[in-house]
């Protein structure tokens, strides 16, 4: 379990990390703020305590299969050093610098181009097959949408995973119970959702997805001999209070006065 | 053909440490070398398309040379958008090798046959498309996809096939192969259709007129210089191919013609639209059908020349 300072140090990084993402999507008029603020707390604690990111060949990997969230990956990324200032502000420009879904970039730490939703279980499940066949000990995270469970693909890498027990793979699931165009359980529901993962032969945590001591203690304890997958119970537009839980969020930009009221609450 | 391909392959499979093979449970002991010789790196994923594309992205990712192998459509029409993002885009050392050519499927139906696979795979950015027409092309195919670092698409026919080749011939990728060169007309074939326009050449000579017939097996990238050449050297230019006479052979070589602002006789020959629709029979069957024949095709051909 983290100390009080440590959880401090995670707190404020996740912060600055919410204050970069209004900063990109607001002066961009960008969608995606809600998906990009449920997963600040999961990508800032790969980041800063389990993913060594800078390894070469023996790095471990991680990939945004909910590419959509990508200005959380960019802000977390330049925060590791990663990604420049210079490359943060060319978002969403005219002949700028990033996409509003990744592009393969590895010396950038953006290790497959996502955003079709679907793919990044299959590409990870690939690279821990490599990693296995190589005897190498790196681990290869992967970040999904709960309405990306939808596609089937997922279920495709979700069995070969489990019937390979690949358990350098991690499946990290954004489970905030909201996709593109409503709720989860209006839509096609995914409860029981762990029970699922189980029955194909994963290890499941379910977690509190913004709470350090809790993805700590899940990451600090996966399971061999099967791959695991982290469920994390998380709040669509995390950190903003008009946000949350708003699915007008999956795609809205904030106008000047929802930014500085967002602002505000994020500076708090 | 495809057992030609992959006792190549096997060759290669054995002296490397990065060859990964994948198929998605097709293959009957077509692989049985492959998994006795390196277990870990051969795995049959299951009926499971795009997971296989997506697991072949991955070990590329990591450096990994990956062969993915199924039947055409469930190979590249299933998982079309996991191959666009995943390997072509990535620009990723992922080679499909696809069985099943046009009709090869035969009394199978319209499910496995491959009719639309050229256009897809050639619209794609960084993907190479190679049709072998006999199997000892094959086997030179494999032999050069192995040193092509990037994604290929191969077609392959079935089990045997036609031969052109007396032995493993030279060849390179975007240079297509004249196998006859004559002065009226110009037949530039793909695939299993090279060997019925071979046939056609001897047909067409009967009657007095001598033909060039070129072995055009690599679809992309194409040659363009050799259409250009024939183009000025010829009155008449037919194109044979197995495939929706859209966007396939026909189509790639037709728009060169007319950028070099060919003023001869054209024509495409291949499979249209709906063509298959009705018909239950074996793939001779469905190629007469078509008018995919030597017979149909030397016949058709003469009436154009006569024509013009």
């Amino acid at each position: 379990m983290a100390a009080g300072s440590e959880l401090a140090r995670f707190e404020e990084i996740s912060r600055r990390v919410r204050i970069s993402v209004l900063e990109m999507i607001y002066r961009t008029g960008s969608p995606h703020i809600g998906p990009s603020f449920s997963v600040v707390e999961i990508l800032v604690a790969l980041y800063f305590r389990f993913m060594n990111a800078t390894a070469g060949a023996e790095r471990d990997r991680f990939l945004l299969s909910k590419g959509h969230a990508c200005p959380a990956l960019y802000a977390v990324l330049h925060e590791k050093g990663l990604i420049s200032r210079e490359d943060l502000d060319g978002f969403a420009l005219d002949g700028g610098t990033l996409q509003q879904h990744p592009v393969l970039d590895p010396g950038r730490g953006i290790e497959a181009s996502t955003g079709s939703l679907g793919h990044g279980l299959s590409i990870a499940a690939g690279m821990a097959l490599a990693g296995r066949v190589d005897g190498k000990e790196y681990k290869v995270y992967v970040l999904l949408s709960d309405g990306e469970l939808n596609e089937g693909s997922v279920w495709e890498a979700v069995m070969f995973a489990g019937h390979h027990g690949l358990d350098n793979l991690v499946a990290l699931v954004d489970y905030n119970r909201m996709q593109a165009l409503g709720r989860t359980d209006d839509i096609v529901g995914l409860d029981p959702l762990g029970e699922k993962w189980r029955a194909f032969g994963w290890h499941v945590h379910e977690v509190d997805g913004h709470d350090f001591g809790e993805i700590f203690e899940a990451l600090g304890a996966l399971s061999m001999g099967r791959p695991n997958v982290l469920i994390l119970h998380t709040v669509k537009g995390k950190g903003v209070s008009f946000m949350e839980n708003d699915v007008l969020w999956h795609y809205r930009s904030p106008d000047e006065r929802e930014y500085e009221a967002a602002l505000k609450e994020l500076r708090r | 053909m495809k057992t030609a391909f992959m006792d190549r392959l096997l060759q290669a499979y054995r002296d490397s440490d990065d060859l990964f093979v994948l198929t998605a449970d097709l293959g009957f002991r077509l692989f049985d070398g492959f998994e006795a010789a390196a277990p870990r790196r051969f795995y049959n994923v299951g009926v499971a398309e795009s997971n296989m594309i997506g697991i072949a992205a991955g070990l590329s990712l990591c450096g990994k040379s990956v062969y993915c192998y199924s039947i055409i459509p469930f190979l590249v029409m299933r998982p079309f958008e996991q191959i666009r993002v995943d390997i072509a885009y990535h620009g990723l050392n992922v080679k499909l090798v696809g069985a099943g050519g046009g009709f090869t499927y035969g009394c199978e139906g319209f499910t496995h046959f491959a009719l639309e696979d050229l256009a897809l795979m050639s619209s794609l950015p960084n993907m190479t498309v190679v049709v072998p027409a006999d199997p000892l092309e094959a086997e030179a195919v494999a032999g050069l996809s192995l040193e092509h670092d990037g994604p290929m698409y191969i077609r392959l026919g079935g089990r045997g096939g036609p031969v052109i080749h007396d032995r493993t011939p030279e060849m390179e990728i975007g240079r297509a192969m004249v196998l006859r060169e004559g002065e009226d007309a110009a037949v530039i074939a793909t695939g299993e259709m090279v060997h019925a326009g071979m046939l056609v050449a001897g047909m067409l000579s009967e009657r007095g007129l001598s033909t060039t017939v070129v072995n055009m097996h690599t679809l992309k990238p194409l040659d363009t210089g050799i259409i250009a050449a024939l183009a000025s050297t010829h009155e008449a230019v037919f194109t044979i191919e197995e495939h929706n006479t859209r966007g396939g052979l026909g189509s790639a070589v037709s728009a060169v013609l007319a950028e070099n602002g060919y003023s001869g006789v054209f024509r495409r020959f291949g499979i249209d639209e709906g063509a298959c629709k009705g018909f239950v029979g074996g793939s001779a069957f469905l190629r007469e059908r078509s008018g995919l024949t030597p017979e149909n095709l030397s016949e058709a051909i003469s009436v154009s020349l006569r024509r013009a």
